[in-house]
């Protein structure tokens, strides 16, 4: 066997699309039964159970499921009706699970969608998937077609809730990933985020109380409540339970998406499932654990690492959305930094100054470290200016566009300030540059 | 930010066709009344698709359309980077993912070949017919490098399996999306290593169940 997951245990058995993603097929494995039973149970029930599996939010902030569902308004005010809003606009660099499960798992998706909204007591659910995700966007309009079809979902469906669930489709902007921003998406308007509070639970699309969710802790519901809370806590260490769709890009022998385990070793999850690094584990020099927004860790923090929320911020970085990024010895690492930066810098909304200025001089700053044509005084600038974007924005992109940043310095330092010099000792005329020929 | 501007070049009209027109309804009756602003990101895209790009006259007809004002479509045109401002290749736009991901595993070579074969981004070639551009995380990191051509994702792309796909594109073929090393989506090459135990697929999984875990028992059930 490879990895800690058994086959039994995985809730995305169609992953790889090598099975039919159809009505049929998806309930033959296990979609969409005894859902009724669940609804009969009621909502505070159903938010019990996913409080106890410990399901923490997969789109990488990691809050819990269950709590936030709890946000929302006991009683429904007429005037304003309860919504879910899943967030399917996966854009974070490095990951790519979510596009999996709306095009080869989509009935667990939106079976998880009427249970969410039912929990919450919304009868309209959107998805907001990203423009690009043409082909999946497809497979999950013909999805819901098929749960109207069977009365599965839309009026007096054999569930017995009214639910109707539409999808919504962005047009390339990453900053749409970010809840608010996403609900300004919906609404028809610029994906800038708004302030918080109100949070959404309060006020979101169009006013209403809104609870915006990630497909993954979505689509994830009905097998937890089908097999038990304690099934899904059974994996993982307290306070990081359950399985996780992770995916690994970059340097490895075999890239692929795989459910595992939580707090699985990262080097286990590298050599089993991906056929290792490039070369063997002793050419890997660092790894992105978490999506292009966490901090970089070397090669021997990863030889111990967890790929849990706990074990990857003691090491200062983050599971995100366990988007495993692997650079061997042969990555230019400021360079592989400089254009995250310049992601950052493209993604910026403009909203807020600290992040619309300090996005595009960091990614300025970084290509001139990139081919050494930098000051050394400036890395510290630099990492002043990182410090003053984090946290002072609206969103977390500002976070996200400073931490790779410390990440790379934070390790590798001698790493760039080698390479200013050694740019700097074949030209005497840079400034501060060593006179060696001079008298 | 990305600064984007319309085309200093514009038609003199816009209007939608009757396909264009039934899917915008379509949209629109998803959102509650009064709400149809929402559909105007799909309805751009509607425009993009019928035209190949998004004019100036376009943004007046879709304002008309949803009832709100012509800068508050502007402002959306302008801020999503999917929104071609400027005419593209008629054939094919080739749009290369050139974020981290795919940069470590050899992006900067397809952008060569399309430089080769293209000419330099953001313009469409001699003929009109192609053109390309880099864009950011596509969001399928697992098959990089890899490019979204139209509409469709091509992956596990190197330097000859794209420029054998532009020639394609070129003989009036549709080359077929998906990935171009032999794997069927994002499982690890040669094959699967999970998934394979033929009891998820048997339909044990699908049989009823009598009760949920966890499930109060009857009498502890809440009423109603």
């Amino acid at each position: 066997m490879v990895g800690i997951l058994e086959d039994k245990d995985r809730i995305f058995t169609n992953l790889y699309g090598l099975q039919d993603w159809r009505l049929e097929a998806a309930k033959r494995r296990g979609a969409w039964n005894a859902t009724p039973d669940m609804i009969a149970l009621g909502g505070p029930w159903i938010i019990d159970q996913i409080k106890n599996s410990g399901l923490r939010g997969r789109g990488g902030a990691g809050f819990g499921t269950g709590l936030k569902w709890s946000f929302m308004p006991k009683v429904v005010n007429p005037d304003r009706p309860h919504y879910l809003v899943v967030n399917a606009d996966e854009s974070e660099p490095g990951t790519c699970k979510d596009r999996e499960i709306m095009r080869h798992d989509p009935h667990l998706l939106i079976e998880g969608c009427l249970i969410a909204s039912f929990a919450m007591q919304a009868h309209v659910c959107y998805v907001y998937i990203r423009g690009e995700y043409v082909r999946e966007r497809e497979v999950l309009e013909e999805a819901v077609k098929e749960a109207y079809a069977a009365k599965l979902i839309g009026k007096n469906n054999v569930n017995g809730w009214d639910f109707d669930l539409y999808v919504h489709h962005g047009a390339g902007a990453y900053i749409c990933g970010e809840e608010t921003a996403l609900l300004e998406s919906l609404e028809g308007k610029k994906g800038q985020p708004r302030l918080k509070p109100p949070f959404p639970a309060g006020a979101g699309v169009y006013g209403c109380p809104t609870t915006v969710n990630n497909v993954e802790s979505i689509a994830v519901v009905g097998t937890i409540l089908r097999r038990g809370a304690e099934w899904f806590a059974g994996f993982g260490r307290p306070n990081n339970t359950g399985t996780k769709l992770m995916c690994v890009s970059g340097h490895v022998e075999r890239p692929c998406n795989i459910e595992e385990a939580m707090s699985i070793p990262l080097k286990q999850l590298l050599e089993e499932h991906c056929g290792g690094v490039r070369g063997g584990w002793g050419n890997l020099k660092a790894v992105i654990p978490g999506g292009s927004s966490v901090r970089m860790i070397p090669a021997h923090e990863a030889e111990t690492a967890l790929m849990d929320f706990d074990s990857l911020s003691s090491l200062k970085s983050g599971l995100g959305t366990a988007a495993v990024i692997v650079m061997d010895q042969s990555t230019d690492l400021v360079r592989a930094i400089a254009r995250i930066s310049y992601f950052y810098k493209h993604e910026s909304c403009g909203q807020c100054t600290p992040c619309r200025e300090g996005t595009g001089w960091m990614w300025r700053v970084m290509e001139r470290m990139a081919s050494g044509e930098a000051d050394p005084k400036e890395i510290d600038t630099l990492l002043d200016v990182a410090s003053q974007v984090e946290g002072h924005t609206i969103c977390a992109l500002g976070d996200a566009a400073a931490w790779p940043i410390q990440g790379l310095f934070r390790h590798f330092r001698p790493e760039i300030e080698a390479r200013i010099a050694s740019y700097r000792a074949g030209r005497p005329h840079v400034q501060g540059a060593r006179l060696e020929a001079a008298e | 930010m990305s600064v984007r501007r319309l085309a200093k070049e514009q038609p003199a009209s816009f209007t939608f066709s009757e396909a264009t027109l039934e899917k915008a309804r379509w949209w629109i009756a998803k959102y509650p009344p009064g709400r149809q602003q929402s559909a105007v990101i799909p309805i751009l895209w509607l425009v993009q698709k019928q035209e190949g790009w998004v004019s100036e006259p376009a943004l007046r007809a879709i304002a008309e359309l949803l009832s709100m004002p012509v800068i508050r479509v502007l402002e959306v045109a302008t801020f999503y980077t999917m929104f071609q401002l400027e005419p593209v290749g008629t054939t094919a736009l080739i749009q290369v993912c050139g974020t981290t991901p795919c940069m470590l595993r050899g992006a900067g070579e397809l952008m060569k070949v399309c430089k080769d074969k293209i000419g330099p981004k953001n313009h469409p070639s001699a003929d009109g017919k192609f053109s390309w551009e880099e864009v950011e995380c596509l969001g399928a990191c697992c098959n990089a490098p890899m490019a979204q051509i139209n509409d469709y994702y091509y992956e596990d792309l190197t330097a000859e399996s794209l420029a054998k796909i532009i020639d394609d594109f070129a003989a009036g073929e549709a080359p077929k999306p998906g990935s171009y090393a032999g794997r069927h989506s994002s499982e690890p090459a040669g094959g699967a290593q999970t998934l394979t135990d033929p009891a998820l697929y048997d339909g044990s999984a699908g049989k009823p169940i009598k009760s949920l875990p966890n499930a109060p028992k009857p009498e502890e059930a809440p009423a109603g």
